[in-house]
């Protein structure tokens, strides 16, 4: 019992990064119609941009996660403006292309600037833990749970009460409608863009010190399909149930499953959920017009 | 873009558009018998290769540029087809009959896989297909008694009734096989099943208001694409006669997809065009490689800057030349370039160019712009 509650401890930190990706895909989604191929890459970036700060340049730790935060949001604009803009209302096969090449792209260069061997980086986490009773969780997991949750809250607060927000989620119902309210819907795109960026970025520096830094951390990014779907690839709570979902099936068919099981748990829930309920456990099943 | 002058039903039947076009494809096809006494060994396997990329694209044409739908699992439905093929040529079944029965057999895979299909559209099959991918690869991988694992397979020489194929034995299936495929693929597209396909790419919901049963033709389409693949794929294996699961991986179905793109999804000629281009990559890379160097050094030493100055770029230049994450930096790019600056890919180059030259002084740039929509369509 103690194996399987630890193992669920493990799963539900995994799926908090999961589910931390999934929130990019939705927040673009949500507004733009565009599914964000390289929001993998974009956390894997991320992390990296996280070893430069604190490893090569010995900054302290939360200085570090601000600068990155800051890096990664103007990158994101960057991206938007550079890539996804040129083809906005292109079919959404040539913008899905456009981003996997993005991801290309990130992956790559990351190779280049940073090498292909695994980084570390110290956390005032690392190697902390904490005993509850037979209980043993590592503060790094802990630290990720944590942080989900205050994001998440941030983020509610966000839509909530900023006009920004506000403007955000107009734009995401309707877009034209919002223009002929006299939203700046191309410069909603930069923001919501860097909003998912910087969620991206703040998974793949909790990541880090569980995983090593690697040029394949971008992989991750498709795992967090198939939390998006679950939840209904439009919901922000449920990206986030779906993450957790999928980061506790992953955990325990990697404890009770033969080998092999984990690699494929993730895709094989996600057919499942596409089978069974194609609109995800939160979503809502409207017909499109034509 | 010209436009075509039909005045009668069965002119858009026809199988050339006009005199001129058969007597060039009749060129093309002695060029490509005549091919192997004309050209170099190397040269042969490029063409080769080239074909079997020209298959598989014409497969992502008919899913994917016909039906509308997005795949980016193909990879898995040729190494259905290459493990097929290695299998059954284990168990002496001849060429022809396993060359039939793998494209069958990854067909009704594909097909399979097309159920969810009926009720997906847009981004959640194209993460399907991803997620059905990797499960493959990942059978592949762990099925050792069938599959020999990561180990992988050989394949003995093709052999057709008793007689083992050369080189130029091997081309000539590949392109006969090539031939045969993509007539199917122009009948199909223009028989009443090709029409359905364009009706649901354009608007699944108008098709369905026409009576079109959406689901039937969107399974038909998975099915027959993925049967085509198959069949590239028993060609793939015979080519590299070593098969493993790591070289069905999800950079070889970004490859599938990038050939339409680059090629351009309208047409089956840009299936060649986007083949021809993809395996072309490969080689112009290793010159790139080999002379952007020389090419730096001797460039900035004519500039006259400094010796330190000059050490430090070219020591940059190695680094990105010898990185191996070269290619996929390449490819990223092209991909992203292409669907900004060329999004009907080469063959909408090449129409655009034939309509300049037929209509010189009245030829308008506007005219072949694609069309935007900023209707939000794809959410459910």
């Amino acid at each position: 019992m103690l194996d399987f509650i630890q193992q669920v401890i493990g799963g539900v930190a995994l799926g908090c990064v999961y589910g931390l990706i999934a929130l990019g895909f939705v927040l673009i989604y949500k507004a733009t119609e565009v599914v964000n191929f390289a929001q993998g890459e974009i956390m894997m970036l991320g992390a990296f941009l996280s070893f430069t700060f604190i490893a090569t340049l010995g900054l302290n730790y939360w200085l570090a996660f601000l600068l990155c935060v800051i890096c990664m949001a103007i990158l994101g604009s960057l991206m938007e403006r550079l890539v996804v803009r040129p083809i906005l209302g292109y079919p959404q096969f040539s913008i899905v292309m456009a981003t996997i090449g993005l991801g290309l792209v990130i992956r790559s260069l990351v190779g280049i600037i940073w090498g292909t061997d695994d980084l570390r980086i110290e956390t005032p986490f690392t190697n902390g833990v904490v005993k509850l009773g037979g209980l043993v969780i590592a503060e790094d997991s802990l630290s990720i749970i944590v942080a989900t949750a205050l994001l998440c809250a941030l983020l509610y607060a966000f839509f909530r009460f900023t006009r920004v927000g506000i403007a955000m989620q107009a734009t995401s119902q309707n877009m034209l409608a919002a223009y002929y309210m006299g939203i700046p819907v191309k410069r909603m795109f930069s923001l919501i863009w860097s909003l998912s960026a910087i969620v991206a970025c703040c998974a793949g520096i909790l990541l880090a010190p569980i995983t090593f830094i690697h040029a394949n951390l971008g992989f991750l990014g498709i795992k967090a399909f198939p939390a998006a779907v679950l939840g209904g690839f439009g919901s922000i709570p449920g990206a986030l149930a779906g993450g957790i979902t999928i980061g506790i099936v992953e955990s325990l068919s990697g404890f009770y499953l033969p080998e092999g099981f984990k690699d494929v748990a993730a895709y094989v829930v996600l057919l499942a959920v596409l089978l069974w309920r194609p609109q995800g456990l939160f979503g809502s099943n409207a017909m499109k017009k034509v | 873009m010209s436009a075509h002058i039909r005045t009668d039903y069965a002119q858009s039947d026809q199988l050339f558009a006009s005199r001129a076009s058969v007597i060039a494809y009749a060129a093309l096809g002695v060029l490509l018998v005549a091919a192997p006494f004309l050209i170099e060994s190397y040269y042969l396997s490029q063409l080769v290769f080239v074909l079997i990329y020209a298959i598989v694209g014409v497969a992502m044409n008919i899913l994917s540029g016909q039906a509308g739908q997005v795949s980016i699992g193909h990879a898995a439905f040729l190494a259905i087809g290459a493990y097929s093929a290695a299998i059954a040529q284990k168990y002496g079944v001849p060429l022809p009959v396993y060359l039939v029965l793998a494209g069958a057999f990854t067909g009704l895979i594909g097909y399979l896989v097309g159920l969810p299909a009926l009720r997906l559209h847009g981004i959640y099959l194209a993460i399907a297909t991803l997620a059905f991918a990797f499960i493959v690869e990942e059978v592949l991988a762990r099925w050792e008694s069938v599959t020999h694992g990561n180990e992988g397979l050989m394949l003995a020489a093709p052999n057709v009734f008793g007689m083992k194929l050369g080189t130029n034995g091997f081309y000539y299936l590949c392109l006969g096989v090539t031939v045969v495929v993509m007539l199917a693929a122009i009948n199909i597209i223009r028989s009443p099943t090709g029409r359905a396909f364009l009706a649901i790419r354009d608007s699944e919901t108008a098709a369905r208001s026409m009576g079109i049963d959406t689901a039937r033709y969107k399974t038909s389409a998975f099915a027959i694409s993925a049967a085509i693949t198959g069949v590239a794929g028993v060609l793939y294996a015979h080519k590299l006669s070593f098969i493993s699961p790591e070289m069905f991986s999800l950079a070889v179905s970004i490859d599938f997809v990038m050939i339409i793109i680059i090629g351009g999804v309208l047409s089956l000629r840009g299936a060649v065009f986007g083949a021809i281009f993809m395996i072309m990559v490969d080689p112009m890379l290793i010159v790139v490689k080999d002379k952007l160097p020389q090419i730096t050094d001797a460039a900035m030493h004519g500039i006259g800057l400094g010796e330190p100055i000059i050490a430090s770029i070219q020591a940059g230049v190695l680094r990105v030349v010898n990185a191996p994450g070269l290619k996929s930096l390449i490819f990223g790019l092209i991909i992203i370039l292409f669907i900004i600056y060329e999004p009907m890919g080469l063959d909408g180059r090449w129409q655009r160019v034939k309509a300049y030259c037929k209509q010189f002084p009245l030829a308008r740039q506007r005219s072949a712009r694609p069309q935007r929509m900023f209707l939000k369509s794809e959410r459910r």
